[in-house]
């Protein structure tokens, strides 16, 4: 018994196969899927989606969208979604800095935190899946 | 009657006419590749947004969400695609007719106008229209983005309730030589478009929600509505590049019809030209010969 994962962005298919078990960053915290799940349905954060294939495990920045389980089948329609060797890290680093900046300034309003605090979110987790395929 | 060099003049040029279709043409052609492509791939995603929205249908009632909400009111806001450029047939103007069109049938109601593409911006300014916003110059580099960057605006204001309803006229792409203009209602999102009708028994998949059915609906719909935004874009985009192909290719056979008329008259007039010296030449021999005898 295995689960199907299917990952897509607006602009393309980024991953359609079969997989053993996934892990994603649901708006409320990473949750796993195993073979069997019930019917779910949540909005994503940002951060590293992982599948595991056997011993193989793979690891995607995912950031926005939603993620559906439903009869073994795992969609994840993600607003944007890189493979490791994809995620410019020059670029995600200053997307950080940028984003930390910001958010130690002080006369900010409600909305431009809550937007630098989800691009932060977003910066960290290419940084971070970016680092998985170095190391 | 055209001398000689009068018609090799207009051969020459006819000629560099050709090689300008026919280069524009191979140009199309490339670039109607890759946004075919573009279309496909961006097909998986559309393709499973809708299948969820089906899925959610047996817990959505329309009142779950204000963008599905049917209002009754009569401003309507059109959104309107052409392209930036012209030499493409008659891609713009029927898209252009049919907005007319459409503009007398809703005579007795608001309209406010968005305008994507020179070609729909000029026709509107010059017909003296209130423009609600244009967006131009952005074909070549056409990304997501401008289909979030056009959807949000409408639906900011159809959530504002400053609109009813929401248009688009855009031309769908049937294949390299078709195009059709089509008009699709966006805004309020049609129940059988998105959800199968009430009654019907809607797969009900009695998911779990995380946070809840509320913030998903919200977190769905806008991506659904940019979603079809961006793929009308695309179609455009696609359907013009064809349109141009088929327009230009039209126009280099008609211009080697040409070159091949023009030849012939050519070859008759040197031909007559040849025959009146001969005949010059052999009237003047005659009548050396006469006078010599």
């Amino acid at each position: 018994m295995a689960l199907q994962l299917e990952l897509a962005t607006p602009t393309r298919l980024v991953v359609s196969e079969e997989v053993d078990e996934v892990v994603a960053p649901g708006i409320e915290g990473y949750f796993g899927v195993w073979p069997g799940h019930a019917a779910f349905l949540t909005t994503l954060g940002a951060g590293e989606l992982s599948s595991r294939r056997g011993q193989q495990v793979r690891y995607l920045a995912v950031a926005g969208g939603f993620a559906e389980v439903r009869n073994d089948k795992v969609v994840i329609l993600a607003d944007a979604a890189e493979q490791p060797e994809e995620i410019d890290r020059e670029r995600a680093e200053r997307a950080r800095q940028r984003a930390e900046q910001r958010l130690s300034g002080r006369s900010q309003d409600a909305v431009d935190f809550a937007r630098a605090a989800a691009a932060l979110a977003r910066a960290l987790a290419r940084l971070q899946v970016s680092s998985r395929a170095a190391g | 009657m055209a001398t000689l060099r009068d018609i090799r003049r207009r051969i020459r040029s006819v000629q560099s006419t050709q090689k300008i279709t026919r280069a524009m043409k191979l140009v199309a052609a490339a670039k109607l590749r890759r946004a075919q492509e573009r279309i496909l791939s961006a097909r998986p995603y559309a393709t499973k947004m809708t299948e969820l929205l089906g899925n959610l249908a047996a817990d959505a009632g329309p009142e779950a969400h204000p963008l599905l909400e049917q209002r009754a009111g009569p401003r309507r806001h059109i959104v309107i695609i052409t392209s930036d450029k012209g030499l493409a047939g008659a891609f713009n103007s029927n898209i252009l007719r049919r907005s007319l069109e459409f503009i007398r049938e809703s005579i007795a109601t608001e309209l406010t106008l968005v305008v994507v593409g020179r070609k729909a911006r000029d026709f509107y300014r010059r017909r003296q229209w209130r423009i609600k916003k244009e967006m131009i110059g952005f074909w070549d580099r056409l990304a997501y983005s401008h289909a979030c960057e056009l959807a949000d605006a409408f639906m900011e204001q159809y959530q504002a309730g400053e609109v009813d309803e929401v248009h688009l006229i855009y031309n769908e792409f049937r294949s390299v030589a078709v195009q059709r203009a089509v008009r699709q209602q966006i805004l309020p999102i049609a129940r059988a478009a998105a959800l199968p009708a009430e009654g019907q028994p809607a797969p009900s998949a009695d998911y779990l929600y995380e946070p809840s059915l509320a913030a998903i609906l919200d977190g769905l719909l806008p991506r659904h509505i940019r979603t079809q935004v961006y793929r009308a874009l695309m179609e455009s985009l696609a359907g013009e590049y064809g349109a141009r192909m088929t327009a230009m290719e039209a126009a280099t056979r008609n211009a080697k019809e040409m070159i091949e008329i023009l030849t012939i008259q050519y070859n008759k007039a040197r031909q007559e030209k040849i025959m009146k010296e001969l005949l010059d030449i052999v009237g003047g021999a005659e009548a050396l010969r006469q006078g010599a005898g």
